[in-house]
């Protein structure tokens, strides 16, 4: 049984529609990101789901039970969910500690345990000595870290985020991704993360929604969505990637001045016609000699057209011989090749992803 | 499976009444709510005004004869001509007064910033009215003050000065709505970086071709719109033109409708003669946005570099001799002839320890149960009337910035529309729609109160709206998630997060309610007497000395008012400029 399910989800805002037929489900304790560029629709998706917006078709269901219908939705105040927002949206005329109280109080706990459980929880986010100091005297790291543990002290049953770290400068951001993910590690809720960052997204999730224009292009856990893109959109947000484009004839598949036989791809069953695949730069190797050809994998001759080196690693642009095609290839810092080089090129097919 | 999520969806009844109850926005209501009262204040007012103007005055049949008696008197016609004439000289004037002024706070190294500040503050807080009887003591023929000493001076037998006049008018008014045109143009030549007269300079231009090419041409959408409000400001006051203007036998547009009024009143005249006055005031005021919105000027949008002053070399002294002698006509001479007034046992014995008393406050503040109403009814109409137009400004604001309701632009509009309607046309419109059965309103407390609240509540719709914008959503949303209610994040985050901006809302409305004229003196009665009518109807004795007094005494209140307010919100709170 999913612990959060949203089925056929549709937002329309006049003759816009923000979201289009929208169906995810998320395991008890699954971790959840919603990965795309700004304007596709992850936000309202976040927003229907905690109930400030009503969808225009579809359900939202909780533990099996309907709480957003176009009809009639709980309102926010009864899912029992927390949120995080992209402001934080720390309460200015509270301490730290009222404002990780609130949502016990509302829940009307008991003194001594609303106590006890807002000093734990200032323990683990590392605030216990600034319970006492107002938002403002607070810096943007350690506000997120108020938010953080605001939401989570009240147990929701499920926890959203809406690009929490947008806020924060490059280094606190990378040192609060592992951070949720840990916190998320030791309590184990369920929770729906909304960025544009992937680096965030496949930090922290255990999946990864990628979303374009309102709909989900792919959704996967971290490593299939890179190795495996689906879709040329998902091959080009997450990382960088090579785009290949070939023709099935016969028992062959003819790209540039070069072909690979049909059986050697996965899933080669389903390749006829026109086809496009997606390619790794690092899933190229360059060699200065032709490498014997025993592993099964394909060996083309090329040039080496532009190179820039990145210090963590080179940056090559390889031509195939004769061909019209540029392959970007990512090489370890001592494989050093000169401009204008003949190198040869090896690629598996097998890491050749076939996109839609 | 039945838990306890799918229950609360469905909580709510079955029946069709609970469905329909369920799925309703429970903001509606209050929407529906909102529309009513505004329909009561603004919408019903200016209709039956329109109506009324087309009505027979006893049978209420339609008719013309209404606007055929108010255009077909050539002295009728003389009075709009009038308005014309001293709303363009007093705008002309304010300009003048206004602008060089600012152009000095705002770009140059003059001298003493701090003083012209306080001086234009001081002139906020005099009321026109009170300016103008000032201006009697200063200037009337004869025994006024300056005509007196320029005839000790020069030996002759008659003064020159003599504000019982056209000139005198346009003089009186303008020292008293300068300050608009000021406020306006220094915070567009805040705008205005230096980078821009740089370019200039570094082209070859000097600092006053500059200043002519440059620095004010970026400033011209805003004087041009606070012409306009200085324009109608002149045409739609009431006070200085009935002290000084019905004297000297000539009349404008509120004067004569002022007439109109006199028993027995003609409603219908007095409705066809506002006509023109609300046709003029809305026409411009849009004209006033258009140019105040118009692009192109770039340099108004805000960011720009470093601002350093002009120095103004050997003219730093005239420059600033030009801003002392403004406030001199402005406030320094009227508060020093008031103040002798005041405290005289009678004013034109001048300044000697053997003419001064208390008898006159005396007489104001103990003697008088009549004053003391006044000033209870004072304090008590302005506050109930500011709590009314803050409240309800509040609830269109914030329905409005939350989107709510599907058309909350419609709650907005009206809440400003106000803003548009001259003072005394406002209280024409109540006059003719609360004066009869079912709705009788004229002659109890709550026809000033709830028109005071009309007439300022585009202000204190501007304060919310602005303090309102100022809390992100979010942080009502961050209440709701966690389990509480919408009511409970107004209260625990929405409310003490606009304290404050709220107590500046309430004093913003507050002061011009306490000496609001125009309005009030078609709808009190004798019971209902505030400071303001009091004081205009105490000018027909010539007892300058008790006016003095009343006068005072409404000054202290608004100086002890605006004191708080710098208190509670900062120095510049009165002077800046709304986004109306």
């Amino acid at each position: 049984m999913s612990k959060l399910a949203l089925h056929n989800v549709t937002k329309r805002f006049g003759e816009y529609s923000a979201v289009k037929d929208f169906n995810l489900e998320l395991r008890e304790g699954e971790f959840v990101s919603l990965l795309g560029p700004s304007g596709c629709g992850k936000t309202t998706t976040l927003r229907m789901i905690a109930g400030f917006i009503n969808p225009s078709s579809g359900t939202i269901e909780v533990d099996g039970g309907v709480i957003s219908s176009p009809t009639s939705s709980l309102p926010p105040e009864k899912r029992s969910m927390s949120m995080i927002f992209q402001s934080y949206a720390i309460w200015p005329n509270m301490t730290v500690y009222e404002n990780v109280a609130f949502g016990l109080k509302i829940r009307r706990l008991a003194a001594a345990e609303i106590r006890r459980k807002v000093e734990q929880i200032l323990e683990v986010v590392q605030l216990g000595h600034l319970k006492d100091r107002y938002p403002a005297e607070l810096s943007g790291g350690q506000q997120q870290r108020v938010a953080l543990a605001r939401a989570v002290v009240v147990q929701p049953a499920v926890l959203l985020l809406d690009e929490p770290l947008s806020n924060l400068d490059a280094n606190l951001r990378e040192e609060m991704r592992y951070e949720i993910r840990r916190l998320h590690d030791e309590i184990k809720i369920t929770t729906v993360y909304v960025t544009h960052d992937q680096a965030e997204a496949m930090v922290t999730s255990d999946r990864i929604a990628v979303m374009n224009l309102g709909r989900i292009e792919q959704i996967d856990d971290p490593f299939t969505l890179y190795a495996r893109p689906r879709t040329r959109f998902v091959a080009g947000f997450i990382g960088r990637t090579n785009f290949i484009d070939g023709e099935v004839r016969g028992e062959r598949v003819e790209f540039d001045h070069f072909g690979i036989d049909l059986s050697r791809f996965e899933e080669s069953a389903g390749l006829q016609g026109s086809v496009s695949f997606s390619l790794r730069p690092q899933s190229i190797q360059l060699h200065r000699h032709s490498p014997s050809d025993g592993n099964g994998d394909v060996v083309l001759p090329g040039r080496v057209t532009q190179r820039a080196y990145l210090g963590e690693h080179w940056d090559y642009a390889v031509t195939p011989r004769d061909s019209a095609l540029s392959l970007r290839v990512t090489a370890r810092p001592h494989e050093v090749f000169k401009l204008d080089e003949e190198v040869w090129l090896e690629l598996d097919p097998h890491q050749m992803s076939h996109i839609r | 499976m039945t838990d306890a999520t799918s229950g609360k969806a469905a909580a709510g009844g079955n029946s069709a009444f609970g469905q329909w109850w369920r799925n309703l926005d429970k903001s509606v209501i209050v929407w529906v709510l909102i529309i009513g009262v505004l329909l009561f204040l603004v919408v019903n007012p200016l209709a039956r005004l329109f109506l009324v103007s087309f009505q027979h005055q006893d049978s209420g049949t339609f008719t013309l004869a209404n606007y055929i008696y108010a255009y077909s008197r050539w002295r009728y016609l003389q009075a709009l001509g009038n308005s014309l004439t001293l709303g363009i000289s007093t705008a002309v004037l304010c300009t003048a007064f206004g602008v060089p002024m600012a152009w000095a706070v705002s770009r140059t190294d003059m001298p003493a910033k701090g003083l012209v500040w306080v001086s234009i503050l001081g002139t906020f807080i005099v009321p026109s009215y009170l300016g103008a009887v000032a201006w009697i003591l200063l200037a009337g023929p004869n025994a006024g003050w300056l005509n007196r000493i320029f005839m000790a001076l020069t030996g002759v037998e008659r003064g020159p000065f003599n504000v019982y006049s056209m000139p005198g008018l346009v003089v009186v008014i303008a020292c008293y709505s300068f300050p608009y045109m000021f406020v306006f143009t220094k915070s567009a030549l805040d705008l205005v970086s230096s980078e821009m007269e740089d370019a200039a300079n570094i082209l070859g231009a000097g600092i006053w071709r500059t200043t002519f090419r440059v620095t004010l041409p970026l400033a011209t959408p805003a004087i041009l719109g606070a012409f306009i409000i200085s324009f109608l400001e002149a045409i739609a006051l009431f006070g200085t033109p009935a002290l000084l203007a019905l004297p000297a036998r000539f009349q404008v547009v509120t004067t004569q409708l002022w007439q109109f009024f006199e028993f027995p009143p003609k409603v219908g005249v007095a409705a066809a003669y506002a006509m023109p006055l609300l046709l003029i005031t809305m026409g411009l005021f849009w004209l006033q946005r258009r140019l105040l919105a118009r692009k192109g000027y770039v340099a108004l949008t805000g960011k720009g570099g470093e601002r350093r002053p002009v120095p103004l070399g050997r003219w730093r002294w005239p420059m600033l001799g030009y801003c002392l002698f403004v406030c001199s006509l402005s406030v320094y001479m009227p508060a020093v002839v008031l103040l002798q007034a005041a405290f005289a046992k009678a004013w034109g014995r001048g300044f000697s320890l053997d003419n001064l008393t208390l008898a006159n406050l005396k007489w104001v503040l103990v003697d008088q149960t009549q004053t003391q109403e006044a000033i209870y009814n004072t304090f008590l109409f302005a506050g109930s009337a500011a709590l009314i137009a803050l409240s309800l400004a509040l609830c269109i604001a914030y329905i409005v910035n939350r989107q709510l309701v599907r058309f909350g632009n419609v709650l907005a509009f009206l809440a400003m529309a106000p803003f548009v309607i001259p003072g005394i046309v406002l209280a024409l419109g109540f006059y003719a729609a609360y004066t009869n059965p079912p709705l009788m309103l004229y002659g109890t407390a709550w026809i000033l109160i709830l028109a005071f609240a009309t007439r300022f509540l585009p202000i204190a719709y501007a304060n919310s709206h602005a303090a309102i914008r100022s809390v992100n959503p979010e942080l009502e949303d961050a209440v709701r998630i966690l389990g509480g209610s919408r009511l409970t994040a107004i209260r625990r985050v929405v409310a003490p997060l606009l304290k404050r901006g709220l107590a500046g809302g309430f004093i913003l409305v507050f002061i011009p309610a306490t000496r609001e004229l125009s309005s009030a003196i078609f709808l009190y009665s004798i019971k209902t007497q505030v400071l303001s009518v009091l004081l205009f109807d105490k000018s027909d004795e010539g007892n300058f000395e008790i006016l003095a007094a009343i006068g005072l005494v409404l000054v202290v209140i608004t100086v002890i008012t605006v004191l708080i307010g710098f208190r509670l919100l900062g120095r510049d709170f009165m002077l800046r400029r709304t986004t109306a």
